[in-house]
């Protein structure tokens, strides 16, 4: 189990959230996805053996968002 | 995808141009211009106004989310079907415009984040085994590595110093703007910034897990742990969506009348609705703003309404923080000769007691002081020193039985006297002979017994004081603000403990202080709330900031948070109620499109009137 923090451009309505946590929950391998409001970040936990940190920054920018930085943990 | 990262960014200047064009086009009509130049305007509007809505609508619709935004886009849509064109443009612009609004007061509780970790410090200066450095992320250093610290840069790691010595402002962990002295074996934090001297230091906690980090990351969860997506109106849309929807496709497909379905779309279109909530939020939190109340964003109003437990730190929240003489007895005849000797010995001690006796002093002009020879701390105790030949011995009674000196029952009197005053007892004793008595006293603030009357009266049920003060002084505190729930001897660990046993109670928590060992209980708090003067990160970390630090602001917080929700609730109740009234009067053929868009407007500005009230609130 790895933990992923992703630094998003700033976000700014509330439904961007359920959009982001619905869309990276939603992946293959992922445990658990925190949406941090006002700091602009994703926190999931996701299995190594199934995914990885680039398809996970992928599925937030195909939602159209920008991933500014990522933690890998 | 860049195409919808571009419009989300620049949706203000849409609602913008929305509402310029709508103007124009109203103002155009109203001078007697033609209608079709006003109906072209207004189509443009929508077209424009739409776009960044329709696309919200489909990226959440591809995770499976109906959200308000595709109920506002079908409206939009079905209204320019219809012709509708002032009705479309009308409602994207109020759309827009209550989500700029939202986003206005998000932007504060952003603010207060970004603060706190631009203080965080970026690289490290790694010293190799040959005396050389190298620049590297703070991420990258590793536990026992060694970092070189100059003046003027930040302490990148918690550690321990190994040589060097400096000195340093911790003021991003303690809160403590003073420079402190560190030298080998002294612990430093990380954020700490080295002032003059140099520091090599042993890391022990790197990266995540300094305590400035972890700080940061408290205050980062804290914030979203309330969560504005839980915001009532949000909750209410997962369900009014879908019913307006399958209404409206129910009806459409009776009635085979798309006119009338796109009509009930237009009419139950949450305009009001959507402006209401954010109107009123934001009159509240100006209201606040311009009576020193600092409210961190909307959702901390709905919570901060909502408490019932107040909890308060003792020093400097329920009084003012600076301690003073209030109390002098001597027991001998030269009153200024002990009070210079008392003064020679406490002036070499940053204790706040002591700092207080030299302060008193020197309001006394005391000026000509004896010179010590030696000087010794007793921790817990007191100090002792040698001046002119003669023992003397400063501290708490303790101190003096153990060292074999007899108190007098007049004496003994009147150290409880002093304690159940409140007050810190200091005696002073030359050779075996106590001479002098000071008692010292936090003031507490004046306005502080009737703000907790009023709080109890405004449905606060429960007021607790938390303390590291003594049993004593404690009461003594409580008694004189009406307190009477209080626990004494507390670290800070063990607040945290108290409001997490009331939290597991069901009880709503607003914990206020002002210190940076607070800060752990301002997150955990359901409100935190800090006083003006108190330590940046407490401040940071609170969702309520009290600009003067009186207790008077509490009560202004308290009365306007519950004003601004029964606003926000009322003017929820308004939209609604129209809604359900003209879809009802639809049915029973009382209200036509035309009259039916009259009303909805006029609704709209009935919230946005009695939002404007709260502009207005005062206590009294």
């Amino acid at each position: 189990m790895a933990k992923l923090v992703m630094q998003l451009d700033e976000l700014s309505c509330p439904s961007c959230m359920q959009k982001i946590q619905a869309g990276v929950s939603q992946q293959d391998g992922v445990e658990s996805v925190k949406v941090l409001f006002n700091a602009s970040k994703v926190k999931a936990e996701y299995d190594e053996a199934v995914t990885n940190p680039d398809e996970l920054t992928q599925a937030v920018t195909d939602l159209g968002y920008s991933v500014q930085s990522i933690k890998v943990k | 995808m860049t195409f919808q990262r571009w419009l989300q960014s620049v949706k203000n200047q849409i609602a913008l141009t929305v509402g310029g064009l709508i103007a124009v086009a109203y103002g155009w009509y109203w001078l007697g211009g033609a209608v079709i130049v006003m109906q072209g305007l207004l189509l443009v509007a929508s077209m424009m106004g739409v776009a960044p809505i329709l696309m919200q609508a489909y990226q959440a619709l591809k995770v499976k989310v109906v959200s308000i935004d595709l109920l506002v886009t079908i409206a939009v849509l079905g209204a320019l079907i219809i012709g509708e064109f002032n009705e479309s443009a009308i409602v994207t612009f109020l759309f827009l415009f209550g989500s700029y609004l939202e986003q206005r007061t998000l932007k504060k509780t952003r603010e207060s984040i970004r603060a706190l970790s631009e203080m965080a410090p970026q690289t490290a200066q790694v010293l190799a085994a040959d005396g050389t450095t190298t620049t590297v992320g703070v991420d990258d250093v590793e536990i026992d590595d060694q970092v070189l610290v100059k003046a003027g840069a930040q302490v990148p790691v918690d550690g321990q110093v190994v040589q060097g010595s400096a000195y340093v402002n911790e003021a991003s962990i303690t809160g403590e703007a003073q420079l402190v002295k560190k030298t080998v074996g002294d612990t430093v934090y990380s954020g700490a910034i080295v002032d003059n001297g140099t520091l090599t230091v042993t890391a022990t906690q790197v990266g995540d897990d300094t305590t400035f980090a972890q700080i940061i990351e408290l205050v980062e969860e804290a914030q979203d742990s309330k969560s504005p997506a839980e915001k009532f109106i949000d909750r209410f849309a997962t369900y009014y969506t879908p019913a307006v929807l399958v209404l409206v496709l129910a009806i459409g497909l009776i009635t085979r009348d798309f006119k009338l379905a796109i009509t009930i779309l237009v009419l139950g279109c949450p305009g009001a609705l959507v402006i209401g909530a954010p109107v009123s939020i934001v009159a509240g939190i100006g209201n606040g703003a311009k009576h020193g109340v600092l409210i961190k964003g909307g959702e901390v109003v709905n919570a901060m309404a909502g408490i019932d437990t107040m909890v308060f730190d003792k020093t400097g929240t329920l009084t003012k923080g600076d301690t003073a003489v209030a109390h002098v007895q001597f027991y001998t005849a030269a009153e200024q000769a002990t009070l210079a000797v008392t003064t020679a010995v406490e002036a070499q001690s940053d204790h706040p007691l002591a700092t207080a006796i030299v302060r008193y002093a020197r309001e006394r002009g005391v000026t000509d002081l004896p010179t010590i020879e030696r000087i010794e701390t007793l921790k817990g105790l007191g100090v002792q020193a040698e001046v002119a030949g003669q023992t003397i011995r400063i501290g708490r009674a303790k101190m003096m039985t153990e060292a074999g000196i007899r108190l007098t029952g007049a004496q003994i009197a009147a150290i409880t006297a002093s304690q159940t005053a409140g007050q810190s007892t200091v005696l002073v004793a030359v050779d075996q002979q106590v001479v002098l008595l000071i008692g010292i006293a936090d003031t507490v603030k004046p306005e502080a017994k009737a703000a907790l009357a009023r709080l109890k009266k405004a449905g606060v049920k429960h007021l607790v004081m938390l303390t590291g003060d003594n049993d004593q002084t404690a009461a003594a505190i409580a008694k004189a603000v009406g307190i009477t729930e209080y626990h004494a001897n507390l670290l800070p660990a063990e607040k945290v403990e108290f409001i997490k046993t009331y939290q597991a109670n069901g009880q709503k928590v607003a914990f206020i202080g002002d210190g940076i060992n607070d800060s752990p209980s301002l997150a955990l708090a359901d409100i935190g709330i800090a006083m003006g003067s108190g330590t940046d990160v407490a401040i940071e970390t609170s969702d309520i900031v009290l600009m003067q630090s009186t207790l008077s602001e509490l009560v202004y917080a308290d009365y306007l948070t519950k004003a601004t929700t029964r606003n926000t609730v009322q003017n929820i109740v308004i939209a609604v109620g129209t809604v359900g009234l003209l879809l009802l009067g639809l049915m029973i053929g009382l209200v036509q499109m035309a009259s039916g868009m009259f009303v909805h407007e006029i609704s709209i500005l009935v919230v946005i009137f009695n939002a404007m009230r709260l502009i207005r609130f005062k206590v009294r």
